[in-house]
């Protein structure tokens, strides 16, 4: 990696911009808004785990939100009383071990079933493996919603409350910490935790993707059969890509089950696996910064339209006409259309990407 | 790194700060002296269940009316209320979000969620700020289970109601072998496994246990199952969308037993859904039936003019409203600080139920109503009175 | 033994409304190679089309022989007209865009037309009225009655109605011609836009059928109805092999078929250990089983996958 001066301040200017952003944000918005862009920065690193599977080794899967469930619930049987329902004998209080244990195990954890996953489905291309993924995705959330039966392991659909907080060097994240002197909110604290863990992704993510494995991935997803020709072995790649991308996910379970102190089958469904493919590919499958940008999109957005519907009407007609609520998933479906029109290969499509798609309109056109 | 990688990231951190420009206000507008006191309201408005969700704010928006027609006054001020309303699509995360926003807006109290899966993670955001929380409708026993002093219902737990429920079809409808189907949300299975605990303790046998799903509509093939095992009574935890086509289903396939349900099945859209084979089916309702209650028939004339016919909780959210602005008329404040203590305190009729909460926030005594679908509509048959708690 | 058959009978009277809807998604993918996510969404419009029809019909005092099948032809031509539409805004302009592209439009415009629907008809129930007398016969001590026995019929009828377009007509030719190659069809006079409109129009039409038959037997209609059933529709099409419409047929009645004896004998099976609360956990269990053994499904003909 090499920096020139303007790069430089550029990013010196951008760390700053990200540590002042939750004051900025409650100062002008309220704390609400901390909330949404810790979940926005949630889903950057589910976008960015996604983006590996999708965008680099060009693996369709419909059921990501799977991996995402899996470490939730890994911390929330390891960092809550539940387990003392079951097993009483072994765990009269329950499970408490660190988080900073948890995270590593519950990306291993979803590694495995990455791998799970990917095995049987290595024959499938294209629309056959989004329909298998769908159903693994489907598979997962089922069996979470019914195993309180017989043991009772996940509690079924009344989900696994009063799990720990996160804490860091033991100072624990969910209520307001004074540190240097400036009062940090809980949402604030978990902001930066977020933060790290997203610029964490981020980089391993780049590194990946100008490693050999990467380009040997972006290989299987130009053509499979030329890729192994050259001697790359896709099914080893292929597994190692569902696993590597289950792993962020899981990873980013972990985070979400000790920021929200519940987890319940509901949160994980085929909608949430749908909404972070659409972050994937409207902002740019394969390139990095545009899987950001469509998850900042697209997780926000909602929120947006939630502030911005009645005020929008108001200026308009001078009242409200149309119910809000009804509007708002209206104009976000909306959105989604005519930002894929526009920008077909995704507001900042990677470079590779772009190069094939005008090759493509030239084949075209001869 | 490339300075247009980290252009695009600065955009993006630009696009977290944009919405800024059409920031709700926040600043209460004390023209004329008067005292606004805002209350939250949250359920889902959009997605499979909105119509529930609908019918609640609507409750909600005519206690609130009605408060600022009356007049009251709060520490010597004229006080108006202000609904604000969120959307929580019966979604856990948006829930946390929406009880954000809600606590950020400075409300004095919060009516919701609507669903339990919803209503104890927002618990946690509600007690940490100090607000008061009356879910009109959450019944999952965990709700007020977490020692939070900020948490309330006016609605039975499913401990409670599944007791009453699994006596009733026990001692009074003379059930040996009871079948139970649930449709796996949190609410069908607490309230499942209550049942089948309180019909068990009874003599009951339990000799088939389905389930479906809350967007199911074809049930012909766990009913048939169910047909197999020849119970002489169905008990389905569920809502009444699902209730509705399983009356009909059970109908087509020749079940001759006896249909009960909890307070999902109690709405006149399981009739209509139902048909002609809604007749004879049985359901519970928290509370005393509208009629029998001071107010009760009057709110209900009154509800259904306005809005719509009652679907399900409107009444609990109008007593949920209620009883929360009572406690601040007691307290002289309407600080959540000052009028909670006021509030775990107090005795309220309401039109659903003599409204007291123990000491966890739940609801004291716990009256609940069977009815029964008789000439197509529903009939209460009797009471059971106050349940003994444990 | 009686209860077996019952099963049966269920599976394949949910199979085959499964099997109609998973018709359009079938043709669409046998054309253009892409997923339409939003052919659910147009069954849940055909049903309240219908609804809607229906009703304003019986209103005007119409008999109700009458009224059930002209209200048939009023959703039937709104969804014609609705699936035009899609196509020419969401899948047209990306007909050389990147795989994904019209996948999230498709996504965008699912999410559209429920909250259209939302708006239009309500957030509430619809009770759908019952026009055909609905006598249950009893079949070897399992029951079946009119409109199951009409939506079975009638969904055999209109795939071989399908097959008789599709292989004995121009149009039908002209579709298979540009399944088969869009420039070598070009090329050949072959107007590929209307070709591909005329698709959409015809699956659009099948599942105005569908959303009729669904509501029609069970009784009701909402806006949220076609998104499971869009589901469970495309689930069939690829067990069946995606872009083979007797694969569809196949699919969909095996989906019904699967599910209802799932949730009948799951209990059993697993000696009480699951139940039919995994009846959807066994079904995809089969879908996958079917595909590692054979990756295109059941009847699945296409070899290498289009770019």
């Amino acid at each position: 990696m090499k920096f020139n001066s303007k790069s430089k301040s550029l990013l010196a200017a951008l760390a700053i911009a990200l540590l002042l952003l939750p004051f900025v944000t409650e100062a002008l918005l309220g704390r609400g808004w901390v909330r949404i862009v810790d979940f926005a920065m949630l889903y950057i690193m589910l976008a960015l785990g996604l983006n590996i599977v999708v965008g680099l080794a060009g693996l369709l899967d419909l059921g990501y939100i799977a991996f995402f469930a899996v470490g939730a619930y890994c911390y929330a049987l390891t960092g809550s009383p539940h387990l003392a329902l079951a097993f009483p004998m072994a765990f009269p209080d329950g499970v408490h071990l660190s988080f900073w244990i948890v995270l590593p195990l519950a990306a291993l954890v979803a590694g495995g079933f990455g791998v799970l996953l990917g095995a049987p489905t290595l024959r499938l291309r294209g629309d056959y493996l989004a329909i298998v993924t769908l159903g693994f995705g489907e598979i997962i959330r089922i069996f979470l919603n019914n195993l309180n039966a017989p043991i009772n392991l996940t509690n079924g659909p009344q989900g696994i409350g009063r799990i720990d907080p996160v804490s860091v060097a033991s100072v624990p994240l969910n209520i307001t910490q004074n540190i240097f002197g400036i009062a940090l909110p809980s949402v604030h604290l978990y902001f930066y935790l977020f933060l790290a863990c997203t610029v964490l992704v981020i980089l391993v993510s780049q590194r990946l993707e100008r490693s050999r494995i990467g380009r040997a991935w972006m290989a299987i997803r130009e053509d499979e059969i030329a890729a192994g020709a050259m001697g790359i072995n896709t099914r080893n790649l292929k597994l190692l890509a569902f696993a590597m991308g289950a792993m962020f996910g899981g990873a980013s379970g972990a985070l979400f089950a000790g920021f929200q102190g519940f987890v319940s089958p509901e949160s994980f469904s085929l909608m949430e696996s749908i909404m972070v493919l659409c972050m994937v590919v409207l902002g740019g499958m394969g390139n990095i910064a545009g899987v950001i940008l469509g998850g900042v999109l697209l997780a926000v957005l909602p929120e947006v339209l939630r502030h911005g519907v009645v005020p929008l009407q108001q200026a308009l007609f001078g009242k409200t006409v149309v119910d809000p609520e009804s509007l708002r998933m209206l104009l976000f479906g909306g959105a989604l259309i005519v930002m894929m029109l526009y920008r077909p290969a995704g507001l900042l499509p990677s470079r590779v990407r772009r190069r094939e798609l005008d090759t493509d309109e030239a084949a075209e056109k001869v | 790194m490339s300075s247009r990688f980290i252009r695009s990231l600065l955009i993006t951190a630009v696009m977290l700060i944009l919405p800024g420009c059409e920031k709700s206000p926040t600043v209460e507008q004390s023209t004329s002296g008067e005292l606004v006191v805002r209350i939250g309201a949250s359920a889902p408005l959009t997605g499979p269940q909105a119509h529930i969700g609908k019918d609640n704010e609507s409750g909600t928006r005519m206690a609130i009316e009605d408060a600022n027609a009356k007049g009251i006054v709060i520490g010597g001020r004229k006080v108006r209320f202000e609904l604000i309303s969120e959307d929580d699509q019966a979604d856990p995360k948006t829930a946390t979000i929406v009880a954000q926003k809600l606590v950020d807006n400075k409300v004095s109290g919060v009516i919701g969620h609507l669903n339990s899966g919803t209503s104890i993670p927002a618990s946690r955001i509600y007690h940490d700020n100090g607000i008061v929380q009356i879910s009109p409708s959450a019944t999952a026993v965990e709700f007020t289970a977490n020692g939070y002093k900020t948490a309330f219902r006016v609605m039975a737990n499913d401990a409670q109601q599944g007791r009453v429920l699994g006596g009733y079809a026990t001692m009074k409808l003379a059930a040996k072998k009871i079948a139970v189907i649930d449709d796996r949300t949190g609410y069908g299975q607490g309230l499942a496994d209550e049942f089948i605990k309180s019909a068990q303790a009874n003599g009951a046998q339990i000799v088939a246990r389905e389930y479906t799903n809350d967007k199911a509509y074809d049930f012909t093939a766990v009913l048939t199952a169910v047909k197999g095992k020849q119970p002489d009574l169905l008990f389905f935890a569920g809502m009444d969308p699902q209730a509705g086509p399983m009356a009909k289903q059970l109908k087509a396939l020749a079940l001759n037993l006896k249909f009960m349900m909890g307070d999902g099945g109690y709405t006149p859209q399981f009739i209509k859904l139902a048909g002609d084979a809604a007749e004879g089916a049985y359901a519970s309702l928290p509370g005393v039936p509208l009629d029998k209650m001071p107010g009760g028939k009057e709110f209900e004339t009154r509800f259904v003019a306005k809005y719509q016919p009652i679907q399900l909780y409107a009444p609990y959210c109008y007593d949920a409203v209620n009883v929360m602005i009572a406690a601040m008329q007691k307290a002289d404040s309407a600080e959540p600080a000052k009028y909670l203590p006021v509030l775990a305190g107090i005795s309220h009729d309401g039109v659903t139920a003599k409204i007291q909460f123990d000491e966890k926030g739940d609801l004291k005594g716990g009256a609940i109503t069977l009815y029964q679908v008789q000439q197509g509509k529903w009939q209460p048959l009797e009471t059971l009175g106050a349940v003994k708690q444990d | 033994m009686e209860i077996l058959l019952q099963q049966i009978i269920n599976g394949l009277v949910q199979g085959s409304v499964y099997a109609l809807v998973a018709l359009g998604y079938t043709m669409v993918y046998g054309i253009l190679g892409l997923i339409n996510f939003a052919h659910g969404e147009v069954v849940m419009i055909g049903a309240m089309l219908a609804l809607s029809a229906l009703t304003a019909l019986l209103g005007l005092g119409a008999p109700p022989a009458l009224a059930l099948p002209l209200s048939l032809v009023l959703a039937m031509a709104g969804c014609m007209a609705l699936g035009y539409g899609i196509e020419r805004i969401a899948y047209r302009p990306l007909r050389h865009a990147p795989r994904l592209a019209p996948l999230i439009t498709a996504i965008g415009l699912s999410i559209v037309l429920q909250n259209l629907a939302m708006m239009i008809w309500g957030r509430e129930y619809h009770s759908f009225p019952q026009l055909i007398a609905n006598t249950p016969h009893n079949f070897g001590g399992a029951i079946i009655n009119d409109i199951q026995i009409i939506i079975f019929v009638m969904a055999l009828a209109i795939m071989a109605g399908l097959m008789v377009v599709v292989h004995r007509t121009r149009l039908g030719r002209a579709m298979r011609a540009v399944a088969e190659n869009q420039h070598a069809a070009q090329l050949m006079g072959v107007d590929i836009n209307r070709v591909i409109s005329l698709t959409f129009i015809l699956g659009s039409a099948l599942a105005a059928v569908a959303g009729l038959m669904v509501s029609a037997n069970y009784g009701l209609a909402h806006y949220y109805m076609g998104f499971l059933l869009g589901l469970k529709a495309f689930t069939a099409a690829v067990l069946g092999g995606i872009g083979n419409l007797r694969g569809a047929m196949l699919g969909g009645l095996l989906l019904g078929l699967i599910e209802s004896l799932g949730a009948g004998y799951i209990g059993d099976l697993t000696g009480g250990f699951m139940g039919s609360n995994y009846q959807d956990v066994f079904a995809f269990f089969v879908l996958i089983a079917v595909l590692v053994f054979r990756p295109s499904g059941l009847l699945g003909e296409r070899i290498a996958e289009r770019a």
